[in-house]
């Protein structure tokens, strides 16, 4: 299904070769906050501090934090769209940081983004057609058409929504729409930003199944990025725990989940409400308790 | 979700089709109409006038109205309602090349500004603000001193001056749309600045620029007349209704329904494009439009 | 939840012990109905939940109660609260102000935008004492705004009247905004969404400030959110909406673990993570929810539901299975029935 010729030149021993989807080494980033005093300058704000991770080829990747722990940051630079302070990306084996954005070009085929608010990722003055297929503009695609009818199927949209506009659609079919925008340039990696945290109950087990079998259809590799622990639980093979900057754990789900080690990932699986948890007699006290140190 | 939900909730009751339209808010009603008499007039004035607006009839001179000339006649026997028709065409063109010139250099130098780095964005701004420092009408002024007076370097002139206003505001909607997540999307597929400028920021800045293009029409329609009164603007004897006011004014004690009639017509002129404005603002304004 | 004939007066068969009745209870737009029939009860020191997805008419139903619905929306019904004279819906502006602040307090979702920018947050505290005249003099309103900023457990309290809300983050806006809400000991606490926009860990600290906020002052709650897990810590009781209505009520425990309406029946499972079928998937529920306004006649879930007959066309009544539960559906889950793992139903169903 893969575009072969395509992929096989810019990834070059795709499928075989054990390099890792994504290597992180060590990365940092600071911000430059503005000058609020004429003899000072303002501190740096260290929104990554020494941040390594590998993700291999076909893993679900699991990054776990509440806001403020950099965790955007760092999906903005595994994406090509900021630069490290210090510290390398490799997207397939290939160092990306210090690139400029037209040596990036095999990035934005290999990995693409989903986000969040569905109603701010797609532009209101677009047609659902002309959105998923804007990768394909990028790329020359001959037969565009045919492909975003492709995508919207498997995706699990009527292909006549083309025609229409994003705020006709309820949130999920939105983030539908969003999903078929990520797969149209045929990536390898798919990073997904809180995909289903701004959905509706009764709809994000949809989504969540839909990412999963298209993970699993066109094997992918998956980073998943959610404050909500259960989710990245499910989806995940793999996660990395963020706080403050830096990742203070990270394990197969299963394991950090079952027996977390540090302070933190115990702290915020305790505070985590669940409808077993709160039947058996857990109260909103119970779940505040480990936060207290 | 609760505080938006009650919004949602009023806006999704409303049938699907129409839920973007919010109903006609009576200024935008009225200034549609005004500038649609105006833009009709300019159209008639082609086909059909009472009489050759700038024949001189020395016979008729100074004419109270009637029912042969409408709005009686001037000094040199010229039909006030045939110059009235008339000008409207020097106020539409003259509001077309001012509007023009504005928005074809502002608004691709506010979408550069916004999208570029920083250092190039305040860069533009700052040299935008020197010129927005500098007087319309001086300017305009200059260049008829320079150039020789004539409506069209008139209207550049005001054109020129009226860049900042159009930059400064598409840069405000440019910085907005880029930290949109279609925007990031659309740079993490791979689009160049140029095709995201022109696909993204631009059709969701085109609201502003409408709304701040009827606001100049209106600006520069008053410049003109200002222009033309002061003897910078419209040259004789193409009929203008600024330079008819001018030359009203030695006729003010024992004729002032000189003045009076392009005096309306120019305040209607410039009330209807600024309601027209106000109007698509309340209705486009994308602060209150969906942060859905 | 119990059903009342349409004309009783409300105070008439009520124990002294309300503190909210609700009486069918309508919200609407342009002749679109929005809520409609929402009959429901809260006693003193209860803490009741109401529960829906987006659409579903919670944020409506508690703002109605508030009387803080936008001027085009029409509410009737009844909605009367203990202590006051006169019956809410209706009542101008000035009743509101008087009751609002101090017999019903509410939370936001939004904390900052519930909080003046311009004025410290202990002078906000004040003020809502003294407006209802609550404390004598502004010396004294000012030591208990301290005091209830110490009660939410911002560590510095002195320190933090003094602040303005740009200074803190969003949880400790959020307890500034409790601590506002629960100045005046009211008699009814609404809270609408508090923590969805909230870090977990903040939400549970948040949430535990709640209760015990409440049970200090015996004071009944209205706690509404999508969330059901965090309804089933904090709520003894709940009310699930959908499409406007309430299609199901009753003890947690008894509603969470056998559910009689297919709709609760399907929310529980799609929002139960844990559990997969035989092919690794989340059970789902097909289709997506309406707009507001847009949800079908009769049955307002029969158009996502795998059990939906002829007879789902008009509406089901209201089946009482106890003084504060039961539920509106013609195919119920049948009592012995499936719990929590539930029939799967549905997959996927990306209808347009």
């Amino acid at each position: 299904m893969p575009d072969q010729s395509t992929s096989a030149k810019l990834a070059p021993g795709a499928g075989t070769d054990p390099v890792d989807a994504i290597s992180v080494r060590d990365v940092t980033r600071d911000y430059r906050r503005p000058r609020t005093s004429l003899r000072h300058p303002s501190p740096p704000v260290h929104a990554l501090r020494g941040v390594s991770f590998a993700v291999p080829q076909g893993q679900r990747f699991g990054i776990v934090g509440e806001s403020g722990c950099g965790k955007s940051t760092l999906l903005r630079i595994l994406a090509g769209l900021d630069r490290p302070t210090s510290g390398s990306v490799a997207i397939d084996g290939r160092d990306i940081t210090g690139l400029r954005e037209r040596q990036l070009r095999f990035v934005r085929e290999r990995l693409q983004l989903v986000f969040q608010d569905p109603m701010s990722s797609l532009d209101p003055r677009m047609r659902v057609g002309d959105i998923v297929g804007e990768p394909l503009v990028a790329q020359g695609h001959p037969n565009r058409r045919e492909r975003v009818a492709e995508l919207l199927e498997a995706v699990g949209l009527p292909t006549d929504v083309a025609d229409r506009y994003p705020h006709q659609f309820s949130g999920g079919q939105r983030q539908r729409i969003s999903i078929a925008r990520a797969l149209a340039p045929r990536p390898k990696i798919i990073v997904a930003d809180e995909p289903v945290s701004a959905l509706d109950v009764s709809v994000r087990a949809q989504v969540l199944n839909l990412i999963a079998d298209l993970v699993d259809e066109l094997s992918l590799t998956l980073v998943f990025v959610s404050h909500d622990l259960s989710v990245v639980r499910h989806v995940c093979d793999r996660v990395a725990v963020m706080h403050d900057g830096q990742i203070v754990e990270t394990g197969p789900t299963e394991q950090v989940y079952e027996e977390p080690q540090h302070p933190y990932t115990r702290r915020l699986i305790a505070a985590v409400p669940t409808l077993g948890k709160a039947l058996s007699g857990v109260s909103a006290a119970d779940l505040n308790r480990e936060y207290r140190p | 979700m609760s505080a938006l939900d009650t919004e949602t909730a009023v806006k999704s009751a409303v049938p699907a089709g129409r839920r973007r339209r919010r109903p006609m808010t009576g200024g935008l009603l009225v200034g549609g109409l005004i500038v649609s008499v105006v833009l009709g007039m300019a159209l008639l004035s082609f086909v059909w006038t009472p009489h050759a607006p700038t024949l001189v009839n020395p016979s008729a001179r100074l004419e109270t109205p009637s029912l042969e000339y409408w709005f009686g006649t001037d000094k040199f026997g010229r039909d006030v309602f045939s110059q009235i028709l008339m000008g409207s065409r020097t106020t539409l063109f003259v509001g077309f090349v001012a509007v023009g010139v504005a928005a074809l250099v502002g608004v691709p130098l506010g979408i550069v500004a916004g999208m570029g780095s920083r250092w190039l964005g305040e860069l533009l701004m700052r040299g935008n603000d020197l010129l927005l420092a500098f007087p319309a009408l001086l300017l305009a002024i200059m260049f008829a001193a320079v150039y020789g007076a004539s409506t069209l370097v008139a209207m550049v002139a005001i054109g020129i001056a009226s860049i900042p206003n159009f930059a400064r505001l598409i840069r405000g909607g440019t910085l907005q749309v880029m930290k949109t997540e279609y925007v990031i999307a659309a740079r993490a597929a791979g689009r160049g600045p140029f095709a995201i400028g022109l696909r993204h920021v631009l059709p969701n800045v085109s609201s502003l620029v409408i709304v701040q293009a009827s606001v100049g029409f209106a600006i520069a329609v008053l410049a003109e007349a200002a222009l033309s009164f002061l003897g910078f603007g419209t040259p004789p004897p193409t009929p203008s209704w600024g330079r008819m006011l001018q030359e009203s004014q030695e006729m003010l004690s024992s004729a002032p329904r000189l003045a009076v009639f392009p005096g309306i017509a120019i305040a209607v002129a410039v009330l209807g494009f600024n309601l027209l404005g106000d109007g698509l603002r309340d209705r486009f304004d994308p602060k209150l439009e969906d942060r859905r | 939840m119990t059903p009342v004939p349409d004309t009783a007066p409300a105070s008439a068969q009520d124990s002294p012990d309300d503190v909210l009745a609700v009486r069918n209870l309508e919200v609407a737009v342009g002749g679109r109905k929005l809520v409609e029939d929402v009959d429901f009860t809260i006693r003193a020191g209860e803490r009741v939940g109401l529960i829906g997805e987006s659409g579903s008419g919670k944020s409506l139903t508690a703002l109605s109660i508030m009387g803080l619905l936008p001027e085009d929306l029409r509410t009737t019904g009844s909605v009367r609260l203990a202590g006051v004279d006169h019956d809410l819906v209706g009542a101008d502006e000035t009743r509101m102000s008087r009751v609002r602040g101090k017999e019903i307090a509410m939370v936001f979702q939004e904390p900052m935008t519930a909080l003046n920018p311009t004025m410290r947050v202990g002078r906000q505290i004040a003020e809502v004492l003294l407006i209802h005249r609550t404390r004598p003099d502004r010396a004294s309103a000012r030591a208990a705004a301290v005091e209830l900023l110490a009660q939410v457990g911002l560590p510095d309290p002195e320190a933090a009247a003094h602040a303005y809300p740009h200074q803190f983050s969003g949880g400790q806006r959020q307890r500034v905004v409790l601590a506002i809400a629960l100045a005046n000991d009211p008699a009814l606490l609404v809270c609408d969404e508090p923590t969805t926009a909230l870090d977990v860990t903040v939400q549970a600290r948040v949430l535990d400030l709640i209760v015990r906020g409440v049970e200090d002052r015996r004071s009944a709650m209205l706690f509404i959110t999508h969330d059901l897990a965090v309804v089933a810590t904090v709520c003894e009781r709940v009310m699930v909406m959908y499409g406007g209505r309430v299609v199901e009520s009753g003890p947690v425990r008894e509603v969470f673990t056998r559910p009689r309406h297919r709709y609760t029946q399907g929310l529980i499972g799609a929002s139960d993570l844990s559990v997969v079928d035989d092919r690794g998937r989340l059970i789902t529920i097909g289709g997506s929810v309406p707009p507001a306004g847009h949800f079908p006649a009769g049955c307002v879930f029969r158009n996502r539901c795998d059990s939906a007959s002829e007879s789902c066309a008009t509406r089901p009544d209201w089946r009482p299975t106890g003084p504060d539960s039961g539920y509106a559906c013609f195919h119920p889950v049948p009592e012995n029935g499936a719990h929590r793992t539930g029939v799967p139903m549905n997959q996927e169903a990306g209808r347009a």
